[in-house]
């Protein structure tokens, strides 16, 4: 080959190189421009029927009042989770102006990535995020409560243990009253479950190590047993104590005794009556409303805790806007409107999830006289806790999650091993700010 | 006397672009769009995740101005003193172990099977072909439902039936995954060894036989030998795509389990980079696992050469 044709070829490659890295530059938004401007705008909601109905009503009565802005509704990017799609949709600029389905762990990195914006800029945007949830709100604000609010704390599932009445009852447990709020009489009761061969499993939580995992086995019970501990606190893991020991001795001997199984189901255990329990929120009772009698009950501590003053994993999804919104004002507006206390109530009713308000009871008395199995729920609801504001929060419960399955759930090394080298790791990831 | 004509034969003039563009400038105009392709698609992310592992990285989004500092092998340290990234290299090696070897075995001795059959080849090739051509996710689900606790497999094995069941078993996660792989693939390089032998001379056969030749034979003397440049062909393509496996650990065993034991270098590449948030590291991973396919290929290669 000649110098001219390897210069030919060389040229041949750098042109397309430089085209694709030109295909990918990506054009950023003037802030101060967008924060006063007003138009069209697109949301996210998440593709479950309740909320995408939610979603489609309060458009249209947005739409109907504002021509000039009007609102288009999408279903959130499909992905193995929202946050996967949102986090790719970030980085490509290609984001919607709002997003209500934002789980609380994925945020912090969303702000770091410059992918959100702060709604205390908004005129009344601090006001309004905190009188509608109270105190509570600063848990989602940056600077440990102080700083601005990337995040409309929006909604929550309070996480409690529901239960098939009919398989409690052929195992001689009383659905009325099951007694299992100690880890003792839980893991009794379960044994119970599968010996009298009323159900093939007590409970089955996906066993699977997706970071997300822990919020619906070991958390939820860790909240109740701490009187809502955090995960990380003050910039350092709680868990490795004698309260996270005894959660994850509960699971590791649920799994050793195949009361939990270790082998993710192929389809709805709980339809399908192979378990008897599931930790799940309100969305549940819509879910299973026609398919079978179902209770709930407190997530357990080792000494019992009265279900009134039990807290829980809050499981919230909250609204965020995207630094790549170009109608800000609008995006503002409409996020103020579709979070008031009649399109909060409107949420309630279609979906079941709760808003996070205060006093939910008082401000729905209606609602929850027609419906009372949520009312367990809106009482769960003012005691949450929900995961620590954390920068790289996923990597973080990855971590755990990985230590966890290692010991509580396939039993390859001790509990207290664990959680100790869980929360050596992590500690670890906070110092260097999960960097 | 005559002497030789020793002058140099007579070039016609050419011009600069004809020297630029060569002798076939209509072969450099087909080729370009693929270069085009190439370039985009293939150079230019994998220069950029080179470029990316040696710097303190993470995705933003449009117009964030963020620093991100040269590190050197700082993210190759980490990956590599990542218990769960060794372990995933470990389980693929597993993977190749058993995928690559099966795969030629199965896909040679089926295709010579299938070559010789004459009524309902059509049917037969067919039969092999429909796995490869069916999405993963569906396959994925059926091998679910069969080798799970309460499966066909489990019942039919009864009391040998493996304790824990096979998905969930450390030792035979991974095994699992190979087996379900070189079934999913087989029909694809089936068809490669069909239509290498046609290249195979019949005659060689015919004389073979008269000499005495069994089946055995002639496989081992004449069907192998004349197919080792596909042979070669199917090692790398093997290598290459078990290698990149992703799909089967994030489906069949729920995302590498059961605790890692099934977890590849690219799922781990995916939590890292798109779920962590650590594009630096996951694409050390990534450098790394090009140089392990590429020293792996080349062996290959080697191995199969003619001397």
């Amino acid at each position: 080959m000649t110098l001219t044709r390897r210069a030919l070829g060389a040229t041949a490659l750098a042109v397309p190189l430089t085209l694709a890295a030109g295909a990918c530059s990506r054009s950023a938004v003037d802030p101060a421009q967008a924060a006063t401007t007003r138009g069209a705008i697109r949301i996210w909601v998440s593709n479950n029927e309740q909320e995408l109905a939610w979603g489609e009503a309060v458009t249209a009565a947005w739409n109907a009042e504002h021509p000039d802005e009007q609102v288009t509704l999408q279903e959130v990017p499909a992905g193995a989770s929202s946050e996967e799609a949102i986090s790719a949709a970030i980085v490509a600029g290609t984001t919607a102006d709002l997003v209500f389905n934002a789980s609380p762990a994925a945020l912090p990195d969303w702000v770091r990535a410059g992918g959100l914006v702060d709604l205390t800029t908004f005129e009344g945007g601090r006001e309004h995020i905190e009188s509608r949830t109270g105190q509570r709100a600063r848990d989602y604000a940056e600077d440990g409560g102080q700083g601005g609010y990337y995040q409309l704390p929006w909604k929550s599932n309070p996480v409690m243990v529901m239960f098939n009445k009919e398989i409690f009852a052929a195992a001689g447990i009383d659905p009325g009253s099951p007694g299992m709020d100690t880890f003792e009489t839980f893991l009794e009761g379960s044994r119970q479950i599968v010996s009298s061969g009323a159900s093939a499993s007590a409970v089955w939580p996906a066993p699977t190590s997706d970071f997300y995992q822990p919020w619906f086995d070991f958390y939820p019970m860790y909240l109740a047993q701490t009187h809502g501990t955090l995960l990380v606190e003050d910039d350092a893991t709680t868990f490795d104590s004698p309260d996270g020991l005894a959660v994850a001795e509960l699971w590791r001997a649920m799994y050793e005794e195949g009361l939990a199984p270790r082998e993710e189901s192929t389809d709805d255990a709980m339809t399908m009556g192979t378990t008897a329990m599931q930790l799940a929120g309100p969305w549940a009772i819509a879910t299973y409303k026609d398919q079978l009698d179902y209770g709930f009950m407190p997530v357990p501590s080792a000494d019992g805790i009265a279900p009134e003053e039990t807290i829980t994993f809050a499981d919230s999804k909250n609204v965020a806007m995207f630094s790549s919104s170009r109608n800000r004002l609008t995006a503002w507006e409409f996020l103020s409107f579709a979070t008031s206390e009649e399109w909060d109530g409107k949420l309630l009713e279609l979906s079941g999830q709760m808003p996070l308000r205060t006093d939910l009871l008082a401000t729905y008395p209606d609602y929850f006289a027609e419906h009372p199995d949520y009312t367990s729920f809106a009482d769960q609801a003012d005691r949450v806790a929900d995961v620590p504001y954390l920068s790289g929060a996923i990597e973080i419960w990855q971590r755990f999650r990985d230590e966890f399955s290692a010991s509580a759930i396939f039993g390859k090394k001790s509990v207290a091993d664990g959680l100790h080298d869980a929360a050596e790791q992590i500690d670890q990831l906070v110092q260097k700010g999960a960097r | 006397m005559i002497t030789p004509d020793t002058a140099p034969p007579l070039r016609p003039p050419t011009s600069p672009l004809r020297r630029l563009l060569g002798k076939q400038p209509l072969g450099l105009g087909l080729s370009l769009p693929y270069i085009v392709f190439l370039a985009a698609v293939m150079a230019y992310p994998l220069a950029y995740a080179v470029y990316i592992s040696f710097f303190d990285y993470v995705f933003t989004a449009p117009g964030m101005d963020m620093d991100h500092p040269f590190v050197g092998l700082e993210n190759y340290r980490t990956a590599l003193t990542d218990p769960r990234v060794l372990q995933s290299f470990g389980n693929i090696a597993v993977f190749l172990v058993i995928n690559v070897p099966l795969t030629v075995i199965l896909s040679m001795g089926f295709a010579s099977a299938l070559n010789a059959v004459t009524r309902w080849a059509g049917a037969f090739r067919v039969a092999f072909y429909v796995p490869y051509v069916t999405a993963s996710v569906s396959l994925i689900g059926v091998w679910m439902l069969l080798f799970s606790q309460d499966g066909l497999v489990n019942t039919i094995l009864g009391p040998l039936a493996p304790d824990p069941s096979w998905l969930v078993n450390d030792a035979l996660a991974m095994p699992s995954i190979a087996l379900y792989v070189t079934w999913k693939q087989l029909g694809f390089y089936i068809l490669l060894y069909l239509a290498a032998l046609q290249n195979v001379p019949k005659e060689l056969y015919e004389s073979a036989s008269t000499d005495g030749a069994g089946i055995l034979q002639r496989f081992r003397h004449i069907t192998v030998p004349g197919l080792r440049a596909t042979t070669m062909l199917v090692l790398i393509l093997s290598i290459i795509t078990g290698a990149n496996l992703f799909t089967e650990p994030y489906l069949l065993t729920s995302g590498g389990g059961p605790d890692g034991a099934s977890t590849s270098p690219v799922l781990m590449i995916y939590q890292k980079g798109i779920q962590q948030g650590n594009p630096d590291v996951a694409s050390a991973i990534g450098v790394l696992l090009v140089i392990g396919v590429g020293l792996l290929s080349l062996a290959s290669t080697r191995l199969t050469k003619e001397s």
